[in-house]
C-alpha cells in the first residue's frame, strides 16, 4: 500500500520478505519493508488469529511485530532495514526452542 | 435510628482471593453477606499472584498446615468447576503434579531433607514425594539446562489463572445475593458481641458476623475486634513474558507458563516495608536463575512485570481466629489465596456461617504468638 | 552498575530533549541524551538529517535541522537506538542497546518523550490498512515513501492538513478528506478568533495556506462528518460515513495526539485530566518540575504544544537542573529564561483556538459498545462496561478482570478510553477514575539481557 514518491532519490538495501527478495530505500524500518512488498498485514494476533497490521508506526502500537532475522515478536517498526535482513510475518505466538 | 444503615448476615472486609472465597462461601451457604473493598488503586496481593496451587513446600514443622493445604488442594478441582458452571469463567486449573528445581548439590539434599520431613511430620495422613535427577526429569521438562541437578516432585500441585479466580469469586458471589460495597474506608466501627457496624462516609452497615480478610490492613484492624494479625509485608517481583506456543505444563516453583502462553517466573523474597517499586537487580538475578534452569528462556522478551505484596505472618504460617471478646468475629490471614481457596470457600465460610471454628483450626490461632519460646 | 553520577538524563531526542541536552552542556553539566531511534528528530523531525532542501515536507519540518546540528556540535553523549526501561526515582536508568542491557545514574533525568496520536476507536479500526496520518508522515519522511493507492485522511486537526499537502507535493494526492470536527467545534472556536487574529497571525495564517494548498489541488472534502466505519476482510477496502462512503486501500486516522505518558505514570508521578485537551497530563511546575526531585518533563510529553514550544520548554528544563545542581544562580536562571518564556507565550495563545476547534465528538472517547478497545488483548467496550458493573472501580481492576492493558503495548493505546469507558459507565468524573499504573520493563527486554544486567 505504499511505493516510492516520484522524484525521490535514495539509495535502496536488498531484503527477503516472506522469502521474496525486494529492494527498499536505505533507513526505512522493516515494518515498511513489509508494506512495500505489498502484503496487507505483518501478523495474525495470538489471542485470536486476527490479520493486523502497523497502525503507528512509532513504537506504540506493537501491531507491527514480524520475525526478523529468525528472531520472532519484533518492534519491526522499529528495526532499520539492513542488507540480507530477513522478515518474516508473526504468526500468532511464538515458537520457542523448548518445543 | 439511624440513617442510611443496611443490615447483612454477615460482612467480608477485603476483596481480594482471601475475602472473595470466604464471602463466595458464605452467599453459597445462603447467608447474605457484605463484601467490603478499597478503590482501584490499593495494595491488593491478589494482583501480585504468581499462580501456583502449590502443597509442597507448605507447612514445614506444622503439620496442621500441611494438612490444611492438602484438603485445600483436594477441594480445588470441584471449586474449579462450580465456578465455571456458575459463572461461565474457566480459572484455567490444573494439577499436573509440580516441581521445585534444585540448582547445586547443596539445594538437592536440602529439599531431600525438606521434603523428608515433610513427610515424618504428616504421620498417617501421608505425603508422597520423589526426588527426580535430570535423565527422568528432563522428560518431563523440556529444554532443562544443564545446570539442574534435580528436582522435588509431589502429585498435589498444581496452577490456575489466579486473576480469572478473582473475577469468578466476584461474579459467583453477586449471582448468589452477595452485595459489594468498593472504594470503601472504614471510618468507625461499632463492635459488640454479634453485633457489628461499620461507617463508612455517611453509609453504615451492620452484620451479626464479621470476618477480617484485609490482607496487610487486618494487623491495624484485628485489635478493633478483640482479634490479632500480626502480618508484615513481604515484597515479590515476577516477571511475564511474550505469549509463546505451549511448551511446559507441569509448574515450578519459580517458572510456570500460563494457558494464553506467557512464562511467568517468580519469586523473590524481599523485605523492604510496603514498598513496591521493582529492583533491576532483583529482576536479573530471577532472570539468570530461569535461564540456567531453561536456557531457551533467554530468547524471550519480558513484556510485563511488577512487584506486590505478600501478607506474611510471623511465621509463615496463616492466621485464622475468632475473637472471644467479641464473638462472631473472624479473622483470615495468609499468603496463599490462591493455593487456600478450596479451603476458605469449602471449609472456612462453612465454619463462620455456623458461627464458631472448628478444632482443628485452634493451633491457626494467633495465640501461638503468645506463648514463650522454650528455654 | 558504576556508582559514579553523570549530571543530566534526557529521554527522547525530539525537539525538547534536543533542546534541552544541547543547552544543558553549554551551562557545563555533564549530559547524556537516550533515544529509541536510530537518528535525532523524535517523531516530528523524523530523518530531518537526510532530509533534501527540496522536502515536500516543508520549511518547518527542515527547522528541525538547527537543533540536530546543535547537538551534533556539542558535547552531548548522545545514545541512540537505546531503550529506557526501567528508571528508580534515586536517579538509577537501566538501558537496553545492541551492547545489552547497563545501568548509569544521573542526578537529573528529563524525561522528553513527547507525544502520540490519540487513538481512533472507529468499528474496522484493527483491519490492515488502516494508520494513523503520523505514520504515512513517518513512511515519507523515512524513506520517501508514498501511498500507493486510495488513500483517504480521516479525522480533524492540524496534522490532517499537513499531512495531505505534504502527500499532494509528494506526487501521490489523498484521494478524500473526511473532516470529523463536529459543528459546535466552530462557533466555540470562533468566540476566540478575535482576540487572536493578531499575536496568533503567523500560525493562523500557515493553517489557513495549508488549507488553502490542499483545497487548490482539488482533493474531496467533506465536513462534520459522523458515524466513520472501516470495512473489509483481511484489509480495509472501503470507507463508510453517515452521508457517504468511498473506496480505499489506505485509511489514515487522526484525532489530535496527546502526551505520550507511559514513563510519567510508571513513576507514579501526579497527573490531572485535562478537559480542554481531553488528555491526561502530568502535574509540573513552570520549569517542567515534578513531585520527584529528580525528574522533571518538557516538550509535548507535559501537555501538548507543538515543536517550538517544545524546543523552549526543553531549554527552560535544562536551565532549571544547572540550577538544582548549583551551575548557575536561581537569578541568572531566572534572567536568562525571560527571553524564552516570553517566546513560549506566543507558542502557547494558539492552544485554545486549536483545542476548542479540533475537540474529539465523544464517542472517540466513549465509543460503541461492540467497537475492541484494548488492541492487543483484543477487549471490547462492552467488556469494560461489564467489568464496572461488576464492581471493578478503575482500570487496572478493568485490567484484573478483563486481561485489557496486559498485551504488548502496556495499555499506551487503550488507557485513555478505557478511563473514559469506566467513567461513563460508573457516572463519576474521569479524575477519579484514575489511569492504568504501568510498571517497568517500559519496553521489553529479553531474559537473557535481563540476567547479564551489571556484569562485564
Amino acid at each position: 500500500m505504499f511505493r516510492k514518491r516520484p522524484d525521490a532519490s535514495l539509495s535502496t538495501v536488498p531484503v527477503t520478505v516472506e522469502g521474496i527478495d525486494i529492494r527498499v530505500p536505505e533507513g526505512v524500518s522493516a515494518a515498511a519493508a513489509i508494506l512495500l512488498a505489498g502484503l496487507a498485514g505483518t501478523r495474525e494476533t495470538p489471542v485470536s488469529g486476527a490479520p493486523r497490521a502497523p497502525y503507528c508506526l512509532m513504537g506504540v502500537c506493537f501491531e507491527c511485530l514480524a520475525e526478523i532475522d529468525g528472531r520472532p515478536n519484533r518492534q519491526s517498526c522499529m528495526v532499520t532495514v539492513a542488507p540480507g535482513m530477513a522478515i518474516r510475518r508473526q504468526h500468532g505466538k511464538r515458537a520457542v526452542a523448548g518445543e | 435510628m439511624i440513617a442510611g444503615m443496611q443490615r447483612f448476615d454477615a460482612i467480608v472486609i477485603g476483596g481480594g482471593l482471601v475475602g472473595s472465597a470466604i464471602a463466595y462461601g458464605l452467599a453459597r451457604a445462603g447467608l447474605k453477606p457484605a463484601l467490603i473493598d478499597e478503590g482501584d488503586v490499593a495494595f491488593r496481593a491478589s494482583r501480585g499472584n504468581f499462580g501456583l496451587v502449590w502443597v509442597q513446600s507448605k507447612g514445614l514443622g506444622a503439620p496442621h498446615y500441611q494438612r490444611w493445604t492438602r484438603l485445600s488442594s483436594e477441594e480445588w478441582p470441584s471449586l474449579a468447576a462450580e465456578l465455571k458452571e456458575r459463572t461461565g469463567i474457566d480459572v484455567g486449573h490444573e494439577r499436573p503434579g509440580g516441581m521445585h528445581l534444585c540448582l547445586s548439590a547443596a539445594e538437592f539434599d536440602e529439599r531431600r531433607a525438606r521434603m523428608e520431613q515433610m513427610r515424618v511430620e504428616a504421620g498417617n495422613f501421608g505425603f508422597e514425594y520423589r526426588m527426580l535427577e535430570p535423565p527422568e526429569l528432563k522428560d518431563m521438562l523440556p529444554g532443562l539446562g544443564p545446570a539442574v541437578v534435580g528436582a522435588s516432585w509431589t502429585r498435589y500441585d498444581g496452577h490456575a489463572n489466579s486473576l480469572y479466580l478473582l473475577h469468578a469469586l466476584h461474579k459467583g458471589f453477586l449471582d448468589r445475593g452477595g452485595v459489594y460495597l468498593p472504594n470503601r474506608t472504614v471510618d468507625y466501627a461499632g463492635v459488640a458481641p454479634n453485633d457489628f457496624r461499620l461507617g463508612s462516609g455517611s453509609d453504615e452497615i451492620a452484620a451479626p458476623k464479621i470476618v477480617l480478610a484485609a490482607g496487610l490492613g487486618n494487623a491495624k484492624l484485628a485489635p478493633l475486634f478483640g482479634l490479632s494479625a500480626p502480618v508484615r509485608p513481604q515484597r515479590g517481583q515476577i516477571l511475564v513474558t511474550e505469549r509463546a506456543g505451549r511448551v511446559f505444563e507441569m509448574p515450578t516453583t519459580t517458572v510456570r507458563q500460563t494457558v494464553e502462553g506467557g512464562i511467568m517466573i517468580g519469586d523473590s523474597m524481599e523485605d523492604v516495608g510496603f514498598d513496591i517499586s521493582q529492583r533491576p537487580d532483583v529482576m536479573s538475578a530471577m532472570a539468570e536463575r530461569a535461564v540456567k534452569s531453561f536456557p531457551w528462556l533467554a530468547e524471550l522478551q519480558v513484556v510485563r512485570a511488577w512487584a506486590a505484596l505478600r501478607v506474611m505472618p510471623p511465621d509463615g504460617t496463616p492466621i485464622y481466629d475468632e475473637s472471644e471478646k467479641f464473638p462472631g468475629a473472624f479473622t483470615a490471614n495468609c499468603h496463599s489465596g490462591v493455593t487456600l481457596a478450596g479451603a476458605h470457600a469449602n471449609a472456612f465460610a462453612p465454619m463462620v456461617a455456623a458461627g464458631v471454628l472448628d478444632p482443628v483450626m485452634a493451633p491457626f490461632s494467633a495465640k501461638r504468638f503468645d506463648v514463650p519460646q522454650a528455654a | 552498575m558504576t556508582d559514579e553520577k553523570i549530571d543530566f538524563a534526557v529521554i527522547g531526542a525530539g525537539p525538547a530533549g534536543m533542546a534541552a541536552a544541547a543547552f544543558a552542556v553549554e551551562l557545563g553539566l555533564e549530559t547524556m541524551l537516550i533515544d529509541e531511534q536510530d537518528a535525532p528528530g523524535g517523531q516530528i523531525y523524523r530523518g530531518v538529517e537526510r532530509a533534501e532542501d527540496d522536502s515536500p515536507l516543508g520549511d518547518d519540518y527542515l527547522a528541525g535541522r538547527s537543533l540536530v546540528d546543535r547537538l551534533r556540535a556539542g558535547a552531548v553523549d548522545y545514545r541512540s537506538a537505546t531503550t529506557v526501561w526501567h528508571i528508580d526515582p534515586d536517579g538509577t536508568l537501566s538501558l537496553l542497546s545492541a551492547a545489552g542491557a547497563e545501568t548509569i545514574r544521573a542526578r537529573r533525568i528529563l524525561v522528553a518523550t513527547g507525544a502520540i496520536e490519540r487513538p481512533v476507536p472507529i468499528p474496522g479500526w484493527t483491519l490492515p490498512g488502516v494508520m494513523t496520518a503520523g505514520a504515512a508522515q513517518i513512511m515519507l519522511k523515512t524513506g520517501d515513501l508514498v501511498p500507493s493507492g486510495r488513500a483517504v485522511l480521516a479525522g480533524q486537526g492540524p496534522l490532517i492538513w499537513l499531512v495531505a499537502a505534504q502527500l499532494i507535493r509528494a506526487g501521490a494526492p489523498p484521494a478524500a478528506i473526511l473532516e470529523t470536527a463536529p459543528h459546535p467545534n466552530y462557533h466555540s472556536a470562533a468566540r476566540l478568533l478575535p482576540r487572536l487574529l493578531w499575536p496568533a497571525r503567523r500560525v493562523l495564517w500557515k493553517g489557513w495556506s495549508l488549507i488553502r494548498e490542499v483545497r487548490r489541488a482539488g482533493v474531496p472534502i467533506r465536513r462534520e462528518v459522523t458515524g466513520l466505519r472501516a470495512l473489509g476482510r483481511d484489509r480495509v477496502s472501503r470507507v463508510v460515513w453517515d452521508s457517504g462512503e468511498t473506496d480505499t486501500d489506505l485509511l489514515l486516522l487522526h484525532e489530535g495526539v496527546i502526551p505520550n505518558t507511559q514513563i510519567s505514570l510508571a513513576l507514579a508521578l501526579e497527573h490531572r485530566w485535562d478537559d480542554a485537551q481531553l488528555c491526561w497530563r502530568p502535574v509540573t511546575d513552570t520549569w517542567g518540575a515534578t513531585s520527584l526531585q529528580t525528574v522533571s518533563i518538557a516538550g509535548d510529553g507535559g501537555g501538548i504544544a507543538g515543536a517550538e514550544a517544545a524546543a523552549l520548554t526543553g531549554s527552560l528544563a535544562a536551565l532549571d537542573a544547572a540550577a538544582f545542581l548549583d551551575r548557575i544562580d536561581p537569578a541568572e536562571r531566572d534572567r536568562r529564561a525571560a527571553p524564552l518564556r516570553a517566546a513560549l507565550d506566543r507558542e502557547l495563545a494558539i492552544r485554545p483556538f486549536l483545542d476548542r476547534l479540533y475537540r474529539p465528538a465523544p464517542q472517540i472517547l466513549v465509543p460503541d459498545d461492540g467497537i475492541v478497545v484494548c488492541r492487543c488483548e483484543e477487549v471490547s467496550v462492552a467488556q469494560i462496561r461489564r467489568a464496572a458493573r461488576l464492581g471493578a472501580q478503575g482500570p487496572n481492576q478493568a485490567k484484573a478482570f478483563t486481561r485489557c492493558g496486559m498485551g504488548p503495548c502496556q495499555g499506551r493505546i487503550c488507557g485513555p478510553v478505557v478511563s473514559a469507558v469506566m467513567a461513563d459507565t460508573l457516572g463519576r468524573p474521569i479524575q477519579e477514575i484514575g489511569t492504568y499504573r504501568p510498571r517497568a520493563p517500559y519496553k521489553p527486554i529479553t531474559l537473557g539481557a535481563l540476567a547479564g544486567l551489571g556484569k562485564a
